[in-house]
């Protein structure tokens, strides 16, 4: 990933997390929640880069299985430990958003229970990359490709019973000072992730360099005392 | 093999077919008294009593410092681990070069 | 000029390999009986810690029968799959199997049936152990009772077998199997338990219950096929 794109990701990412305040102070208030509402801003982008990052995960992972792709495991790894910090950031923000607007912290309804499980799933992935030893690289991608088909069997068989989520056309149907403080946000985590994308996978391609350089010095070593 | 895959894709719609059934099924059986009783206990938040009424500030501001507080610690985190390879990268590059100049020196 | 001789082996074709691993793994089994004897053992007395769990001065909760039996069934299933490959790469038998110039999704789909017959055994015991412990009907519903029985296992199976089968070579593989496999398999507890639940009522839906099947039948075959696609894939070396 070259630097100029890098910097422009940088530059993007300070803009709108700069304005992002400012955006949601001066987006109108909602009739019915109030000031609470507000944290829908970050609450519903952080969901969407979350399922994003899920998929980029899972797509990687079956470049990993079939194509033995060294390069789409990176960017699986980076997108997995992704998944996981931004669905932490919706599943902390949702539950004080709906302590306000529903009374209680948490509700098992089709939308937050598959969120839940889809996110215990790459926590799943990630500790089997951490303990799982070599090769765990394919089982890993495995558990990404089984978590990303399972998501709508989860979702269904908690939907058979009554929801309290709001339905998915809340975004269509926002207010005008709403929509443009929303895609300011959704914008704003989207450079974000991005930015913290290339950023680990770098990382990854370091250490990977790290570790090829110590096996080939091992290998001098032996050949040449 | 077609077999196996005939039978799969068979499984599949019926399969499907009774998740759809199932769908319907359920939305039937919410009851219309059950949506009435819902509809009863609900009490705007102007009628509330004090002491129900939870102020969202707090609970706006949490959320906000939480998003902030998350991306910043991920950040630190993959700055740490950088920084710690490259010295390590560094560490080796010194360690090949003494073993170099060890034997000649 | 020499031609190779023709050989008159020909490699056994898919159902004969997934017959004959059936068959090795059952007369194993049957020999030395270990696994079932102590799969039904632990599922027993699971059940009985259940059972004092939720016992609330004296008189059980409603509705906690389908939810015990089904966990019941998910932590002997994990004692099973970890055994099962266990007692494989003890034996050094696994490198052979991988070796035998065999449909390796085969080898997925003997050890699948294997483990199915394996739970079945430990089913027919727990069971009737839930009716009799919780008062719930068994035998007015069966033919649907079976059916969510078996589909709920086969998708656990399904999952567990894939995953047991690659961590077998993993040194956390005791802990790693249930922390990848459990959130897998949600959807088939869910179904499970929703599904026996209406059918331990004293009025129970059949129409619901159905449905249940459905989705795990859908299930099923979604990710037996994953399965199979994905196998040979993950084990070459």
């Amino acid at each position: 990933m070259s630097n100029r794109i890098f910097g422009l990701l940088l530059a993007a990412s300070i803009l709108l997390c700069v304005g992002a305040p400012l955006m949601i102070a001066w987006a109108p208030y909602e009739s019915t929640m109030g000031l609470v509402q507000k944290i829908f801003y970050f609450h519903v982008p952080s969901w969407m880069i979350m399922f994003l990052s899920v998929f980029i995960c899972g797509v990687a992972s079956m470049f990993v299985i079939f194509r033995r792709s060294y390069r789409a495991d990176r960017i699986a790894l980076a997108a997995a430990e992704l998944a996981v910090v931004f669905g932490l950031i919706g599943l902390v923000t949702g539950p004080l958003w709906a302590r306000k607007a529903w009374g209680v912290w948490w509700q098992w309804d089709a939308r937050l229970t598959s969120a839940l499980v889809l996110w215990t799933i790459f926590i799943a992935y990630l500790l089997l990359r951490r303990y799982g030893g070599p090769g765990s690289e394919r089982l890993s991608a495995a558990v990404a490709l089984f978590g990303m088909a399972n998501v709508p069997f989860v979702y269904w068989s908690v939907n058979v019973w009554r929801t309290v989520h709001p339905k998915t056309t809340v975004v269509p149907s926002l207010g005008p000072g709403m929509r443009e403080a929303f895609w300011w946000c959704a914008g704003a985590f989207l450079c974000v992730y991005l930015l913290f994308l290339v950023l680990r996978i770098r990382l990854e391609e370091k250490r990977l360099e790290l570790e090829s350089l110590y096996l080939t010095s091992e290998d001098q070593y032996k050949n040449y005392g | 093999m077609p077999l196996p895959i005939v039978l799969a894709i068979a499984l599949m719609l019926a399969g499907a077919g009774t998740l759809l059934r199932g769908s319907v099924i359920a939305g039937e059986s919410l009851s219309q008294e059950e949506v009435v009783e819902g509809q009863e206990e609900f009490v705007p938040i102007s009628e509330l009593p004090p002491e129900d009424r939870l102020p969202a500030a707090p609970l706006l501001i949490a959320a906000y410092s939480f998003v902030w507080v998350v991306l910043l610690v991920y950040l630190w985190s993959i700055w740490r681990r950088l920084t710690k390879l490259e010295k390590e990268l560094a560490d080796f590059a010194r360690t090949v070069s003494l073993k170099r100049a060890g034997p000649d020196g | 000029m020499l031609k190779a001789p023709e050989s008159h082996l020909s490699t056994p074709g898919f159902f004969r390999v997934v017959c004959l691993m059936v068959m090795k793994d059952l007369a194993v089994e049957t020999r030395s009986k270990e696994i079932v004897y102590t799969t039904i053992f632990f599922a027993v007395s699971c059940m009985l810690v259940f059972a004092f769990g939720f016992v609330q001065e004296g008189r059980e909760i409603d509705h906690v029968a389908a939810g015990i039996l089904w966990v019941t069934v998910t932590f002997a299933g994990t004692l099973a799959l970890g055994r099962t490959f266990e007692r494989e790469r003890q034996n050094e038998t696994l490198r052979a199997i991988l070796i035998a110039p065999v449909d390796r999704p085969a080898i997925y789909v003997g050890k699948f049936v294997v483990l199915l017959v394996l739970m079945a055994a430990v089913e027919v015991i727990v069971v009737p152990l839930v009716s009799l412990m919780f008062q719930v009907p068994i035998f007015e519903h069966s033919i649907l009772l079976v059916l969510l029985l078996i589909t709920g296992t086969a998708g656990f199976l399904a999952v567990g077998t894939l995953f047991a089968a690659m961590l077998v070579r993993v040194k956390s593989r005791g802990v790693l199997l249930p922390v990848v496999l459990y959130p897998m398999t949600i959807p088939v507890i869910i179904a499970g338990v929703r599904g026996t639940a209406l059918l331990f009522q004293p009025e129970a839906d059949l129409a619901m219950a159905q449905a249940w099947i459905g989705m795990l039948v859908f299930f099923d075959t979604v990710f037996i096929t994953l399965a199979l696609w994905v196998f040979e894939p993950l084990m070459k070396e």
